[in-house]
């Protein structure tokens, strides 16, 4: 360390870029996972449930963060994209009679397509009326999902049911340990290709669109192709996160796909730390644990609670749950730069 | 070896402890009983689109809490553990899987829902988990060939519309029915029931039916239709918005059929006064449970302690509404299930009890509406009684019918 100059900026600026990794975030990485793999045999299967959840929400937190926290784009119409995900999984699963693991790739195709084609006439719009035009897609959602004409398929108001998968090979694992693993690895996946795709040009792009689209374009960065592209790759990661959370709750019907679920997402983005990857798992977390805490302080008004949670976060961790630690570790070494 | 010792000692201590629990074991008790305590799960939404229901929860809640202020059923007290759902499926599977798992509740009472509790449907039967008297009228809970661990109380939508279907073929065999329903569970639920109720008249008898989505901003033309296919008896399957629209479109068209109206919709302030009390006159409905704002009931001892349990455990509350007389009604169902089970509290005794009720009487039940099961009849509620419509108020009449 002492060799190098200013280790912690340039620790810093690679963590905000995402390019290589040092040997000490390699070593934090290599924890988290042991701890990730270990844990489903010091908790309950119920636990583990949870856990499961949160880590099916992060994925879908990163997708939206890929799109907010990168690209600038708002979106609160992510919960339709989940949606189609956890549907395409459910028809494929009780129509089609295929396996889960077949349903991910599937649904994550079905929402790169459906996110690129709601990105295109997204362009026209900026700020605030992206955001509400991606509301309305959201609070169309469940009333779609129950429109008659594809209820043969999504089950109208009913819903679908769909059987817990089995862990294969005889793996002396229970379902819902299983489950875990299975959407531990999706996500390990899902967030290597995320870091691969953002820690180069193309993530470089994006930020550039994001900070100012004008001088973006005038360095030759196809802003519009960008832009859909990334609500495509957005919703895919969201898609993916659908079929998965369809998977683990074992059921699938209109009211699960309301507006708060988009907002939910949101909330998971900035409390997990916009533009970061490891955010989205603190994100993911938030969005499970938070609401039950709240729940367990007062049964009367949990979502003042919660309320009060959020604006606590945003008080003293504005840049959300990475952005602290990072903090933390920059006042730890003392090296950071006044101001 | 003096660890060996020990190991001996403590091997001995532990077979005499299980020797002694055994011996004394008349008592039989599954998750979440002790001597002094059953514990109950129950799923409401307190939060979300459905959060009007969370009365209900507060209501069952405060039957508890008399329950146990008495001292109890058979000197247990019940913790009643109620979570909030906010009427969203994803969350009630996590809900359910907290009670069941974490809590280690006996079971898992009254959750609030069609979609919410599909949701965990499966779950509970797998888990062996009574999910017992849920608050909804499908008709798909009271099926304990596939899913004997859940059983309903309410009268099922398809019975309530057997109840109509009988009291045609016995008072106008030869009518004309039109149909408008909901196209969803619900509506299919009355229609199916209706025509099974009909039986073989069916095909003769219903002439028109006419369904509409709840997006749908009117259902003018359905009505219009019904009209022109000459039916002179009109059966209303509808939700409040639609059934004031159609109460009303009736009437102002000129068309005056014999009216049916389900129960989902029989709120005279929220459905008949916007339709027009003048054009709601004659409607029919079925009706299970007294009315507290009704003056008939004023001297009935079922509805005074209600209205001491109101005044003493939920002061300020709004007496008129109908969810704390159910709630009120369904705890009682509940607290006599475990009263019947005895010192024998395992899931599978709670079920048994539960399906072997016999003519039970349940406070603030119409006379002659009483709560009857058996292994293979889940359905609690079955039994109703027809209700007019005067101009002001409705008025029961007839004998209670409990359709087959």
């Amino acid at each position: 360390m002492a060799a190098n100059p200013k280790p912690d900026t340039r620790l810093l600026a690679a963590l905000a870029s995402g390019a290589k990794l040092s040997k000490l975030q390699l070593a934090g990485l290599a924890l988290a996972l042991a701890g990730a793999l270990a844990l489903p045999w010091f908790v309950s299967d119920y636990r583990t449930f949870q856990y499961t959840l949160a880590i099916i929400y992060a994925v879908a937190v990163l997708g939206l963060n890929i799109l907010t926290g990168y690209n600038g784009q708002f979106s609160l119409g992510h919960g339709a994209f989940y949606a189609i995900g956890a549907y395409t999984a459910a028809i494929m699963m009780e129509q089609g009679g295929m396996a889960y693991y077949w349903t991910i790739p599937a649904a994550g195709l079905a929402c790169l397509v459906a996110g690129f084609l709601f990105g295109l006439p997204a362009l026209r719009l900026e700020g605030l009326y992206l955001a509400l035009a991606t509301f309305a897609l959201s609070v169309a959602t469940p009333q779609l999902l129950k429109y008659n004409a594809i209820a043969p398929w999504t089950g109208g108001v009913q819903g679908v049911t769909i059987i817990k998968p089995d862990p294969p090979f005889g793996l002396p694992v229970s379902q819902d340990q299983w489950l875990y693993y299975f959407s531990l690895a999706v996500m390990l996946v899902m967030f290597v290709c995320a870091w691969n795709l953002l820690r180069g040009r193309t993530g470089r792009a994006l930020k550039a669109i994001r900070d100012n689209p004008i001088a973006a374009s005038a360095m030759g960065v196809n802003t519009a192709l960008y832009k859909s592209l990334t609500f495509g790759v957005s919703a895919l990661y969201t898609g993916v996160a659908g079929a998965l959370g369809a998977i683990a709750i074992q059921f699938v019907a209109p009211d699960s796909f309301n507006f708060f679920l988009s907002v939910t997402f949101l909330v998971g983005v900035v409390i997990g730390g916009l533009a970061s990857i490891p955010g989205a798992v603190f994100g993911g977390v938030v969005i499970v644990f938070i609401p039950n805490f709240a729940e367990q302080v007062s049964k009367a008004a949990p979502w003042a609670i919660y309320g009060m949670f959020l604006i606590l976060f945003m008080y003293f961790m504005p840049t959300g749950i990475w952005g602290f630690i990072r903090l933390l570790y920059a006042r730890f070494t003392r090296r950071r730069r006044a101001g | 070896m003096k660890f060996h010792k020990r190991l001996l000692v403590g091997a001995a201590a532990a077979a005499f402890a299980l020797g002694a629990g055994t011996a004394g074991a008349a008592k039989m008790y599954g998750p979440g009983v002790t001597d002094t305590e059953i514990k109950i799960g129950h799923i409401n939404p307190y939060s979300g689109p459905a959060s009007a229901y969370g009365t209900i929860g507060k209501g069952i809640a405060a039957y508890w809490k008399m329950v146990n202020d008495k001292g109890g059923i058979n000197g247990r007290k019940i913790d009643f553990i109620s979570l909030d759902d906010g009427y969203s499926p994803p969350k009630t599977v996590e809900q359910a899987r907290k009670l069941v798992e974490q809590e280690q509740v006996l079971l898992i009472f009254q959750s609030l829902g069609t979609p919410t509790n599909t949701a965990i449907h499966k779950y509970m039967n797998a888990k062996k988990t009574p999910q017992l008297f849920v608050a909804t009228g499908a008709g798909k809970w009271g099926d304990p060939k596939h899913f004997p661990w859940t059983m309903g109380w309410q009268p099922p939508y398809p019975a309530e519309a057997k109840v109509y279907a009988a009291y045609l073929l016995k008072n106008k065999p030869n009518a004309k029915v039109g149909i408008l329903y909901q196209n969803d569970d619900y509506g299919k639920d009355y229609l199916h029931g209706f025509i099974a109720g009909l039986g073989s008249k069916a095909k003769k008898m219903v002439v028109a039916q006419e369904s509409y989505e709840v997006t749908d901003p009117t259902i003018d033309s359905q009505i219009i239709k019904l009209k022109d296919s000459g039916a002179d008896t009109f059966f209303n399957i509808t939700t409040p918005k639609f059934a004031a629209q159609a109460i009303r479109k009736a009437y102002d068209s000129g068309w005056k059929p014999l009216q049916f109206l389900n129960n989902v919709s029989q709120s005279v302030g929220g459905v008949l006064k916007p339709a027009g009390l003048d054009k709601s006159v004659g409607l029919i409905t079925a009706v299970y449970i007294k009315e507290a704002t009704d003056p008939q009931w004023q001297n009935d001892e079922d509805m005074k302690a209600w209205n001491a349990w109101m005044d003493k455990y939920l002061p300020g509350a709004d007496k008129t509404s109908s969810f704390y007389t159910y709630a009120y009604a369904v705890g009682y169902t509940m607290e006599q299930v475990l009263k019947g089970a005895g010192d024998n509290l395992t899931r599978k005794n709670i079920m048994k009890v539960a399906s072997h009720l016999k003519h039970l009487k349940v406070p603030l039940l119409l006379p002659g509406v009483d709560v009857n099961t058996s292994p293979t009849d889940f359905y609690p509620i079955q039994c109703e009684q027809l209700s007019k419509f005067d101009g002001e108020k409705w008025q029961r009449f007839g004998n209670v019918i409990c359709p087959k």
